[in-house]
């Protein structure tokens, strides 16, 4: 027997072997690499190999820094805020309320808008949201409104709606799967045990949810910060988020050791936030074993 | 219950509203006769898509494209037929970290892939081109093509192949004759996916393209020209018709492969 399981481990390995050495070379040695050139000094086009913490020390010193990174992570929240809320009744709406097999075509209609050109679709916030776009030219249209509205003018509003947008998917879909998987009879019980339509909602139906919530969550946040386009199109380049920073600093100014820095931090408090997010996630699993 | 299913089908029809409102937009302004995009209006015109026709930097975009996308496309698949293969019919220590390692790019943001992979591709002189952009593609398509594939073998029923075996087939011949086209509909699903991902992939083109034109980064260096702008939305236009046409196949294809499975036809792309 234990000569079979090993047979069967050594197949496994071969067969996971090509795509795992691929990652290993294409992503994890330029991870390390970055890794290594954010404790590097840096010359004049070239990286010097002198040790040292100077990229870090400036990273959480130098007060733009401090307002992108700031201002990466406010708009990541409020985009994950905003996408999560909106997203949890229309999940519920289909897992509950569409028959099943309208189900699927409610998912792909859905995921559709996702996978079609990102930057057209950017750019198309831009003319929705613009000084004389659709809303605000239809609104003066109708006489509503005399000025066009500026909060949503090119500014992080924009940003965070643009955002919210492209990842409504992501955000569906976990809270959809975990809804799917409510056993349906324990609503019943709920209300049995005389329970109201609400109270059972937010007791049992809202707690056995929340794991597709918190992976939702991370699945918009990760991803949002880390958003080079949203910025460079609809701020023009003047509300910078950490992602062009990373840019400006790795190209533009060729400092690669701070630039590689700043993404090993940008890199380091994502993964606390998601650290954070998996820990309160297994408590919520901890309740449904 | 009644009134409350209406109120939110309602608001999920409202929520779809928002989700399609750009792709809504997007033909009305490929066929305004304006020069500006914004309403009212002007009158209707198919220049735009003539002059994206004749436009000659394009063409070169969209055949750096195309070449990219169907390269990244195989070549995500195949890893990731290995991949799904060894996940869901094979026991061994450190899998779990192994298949997690392999899917972290698809939540890594892809301004740090894109950048770490240029800094290591410069720093060994290696010469920018579509080829770079390929394996960039590949690495970050893999997870997809993967998650689409599990589904396909998960649901593979372990006792066709043995059945195979003991009717004297090899191991590859058993794979190639039995599973292969058992799986085939998720292959095939896997492998539009991946050209659509690749397709649209505007961060590890940019960086990664040296000065050769990609479809993404063509259509992000012209938005900065308002004279093209109105080109650039019937450029729009056609791949956002092109991709709908693309996921409804793969969408039958991933269908057909359940059906085929006896599986239930629930489940999304992602």
């Amino acid at each position: 027997m234990a000569k079979g399981l090993d047979a069967q481990a050594r197949q496994g390995y071969a067969l996971i072997a090509p795509p795992f050495l691929y990652a290993l070379l294409i992503l994890a040695a330029p991870l390390l690499t970055i890794l290594t050139y954010s404790f590097l000094t840096d010359g004049y086009l070239t990286v010097v190999r002198d040790f040292t913490w100077a990229n870090y020390v400036q990273v959480w010193t130098d007060p733009i820094v401090r307002t992108v990174m700031l201002r990466s992570l406010t708009v990541s929240a409020l985009v994950t805020l905003v996408t999560v809320l909106l997203a949890f009744p229309v999940a519920y709406y289909v897992s509950f309320m569409v028959r099943p097999e309208k189900k699927a075509t409610w998912l792909f209609l859905i995921t559709i808008p996702f996978w079609t050109s990102y930057l057209i679709r950017v750019f198309l916030w831009k003319v929705i949201l613009g000084y004389n776009g659709v809303i605000n030219s239809s609104l003066t249209g109708l006489g509503i409104i005399d000025e066009p509205l500026t909060f949503i003018l090119y500014n992080v509003n924009s940003i965070v709606i643009t955002l919210a947008h492209a990842y409504a998917p992501f955000a569906i879909l976990p809270i959809f799967v975990a809804l799917e998987k409510i056993d349906r009879s324990l609503l019943e019980a709920g209300r049995d045990l005389g329970e109201s339509r609400a109270m059972t909602f937010w007791r049992v139906t809202l707690p056995l949810a929340m794991p597709g919530v918190l992976a939702a969550v991370l699945i918009v946040f990760i991803p949002t910060i880390g958003d080079y386009v949203t910025p460079e199109l609809i701020g023009g380049g003047k509300i910078p988020m950490i992602a062009n920073l990373i840019q400006v600093q790795m190209l533009a100014l060729d400092n690669r050791p701070l630039g590689s820095a700043l993404a090993v931090t940008a890199m380091a408090i994502v993964a606390l936030v998601s650290i954070v997010f998996l820990l309160i996630n297994r408590r919520f699993l901890k309740v449904r074993s | 219950m009644k009134g409350q299913g209406r109120g939110l089908q309602a608001y999920a029809l409202l929520y779809l509203l928002f989700l399609y409102a750009p792709i809504i937009l997007l033909p009305l302004f490929a066929f305004n006769s304006g020069t500006i995009i914004a309403f009212p209006l002007q009158g209707f015109t198919t220049d735009w898509f003539s002059q994206m026709w004749a436009n000659a930097t394009l063409r070169t975009a969209l055949t750096n494209s195309l070449i990219i996308a169907v390269s990244a496309a195989i070549l995500a698949t195949c890893l990731g037929i290995f991949a799904a293969r060894a996940s869901t019919r094979f026991e061994f220590p450190g899998k779990g970290g192994m298949m997690g390692f392999i899917l972290l790019p698809m939540v890594l943001p892809e301004i740090i892939v894109a950048m770490s992979l240029l800094v290591v591709l410069l720093g060994a002189g290696v010469q920018l081109s579509i080829l770079t952009v390929i394996v960039g593609h590949v690495l970050i398509c893999m997870p997809y093509a993967i998650a689409i594939l599990t589904t396909a073998f998960s649901s593979l029923d372990k006792s066709l192949e043995e059945a195979a075996y003991d009717l004297g087939e090899t191991r590859w011949s058993a794979f190639r004759l039995v599973t292969l086209p058992l799986v085939m509909p998720g292959i095939i699903s896997s492998l539009l996916i991946s050209f659509t991902i690749s397709l649209d992939e505007f961060i590890i083109a940019f960086f990664l393209a040296g000065n050769q034109p990609t479809l993404p980064t063509y259509i992000f260096s012209q938005l900065r020209f308002p004279k093209q702008i109105p080109m650039i939305m019937a450029l729009g236009t056609v791949l956002v018709a092109l991709s709908i046409v693309l996921l409804a196949l793969g969408e039958y294809f991933r269908r057909r492969g359940n059906a085929r499975m006896g599986g239930n036809p629930t489940g999304g792309f992602l």
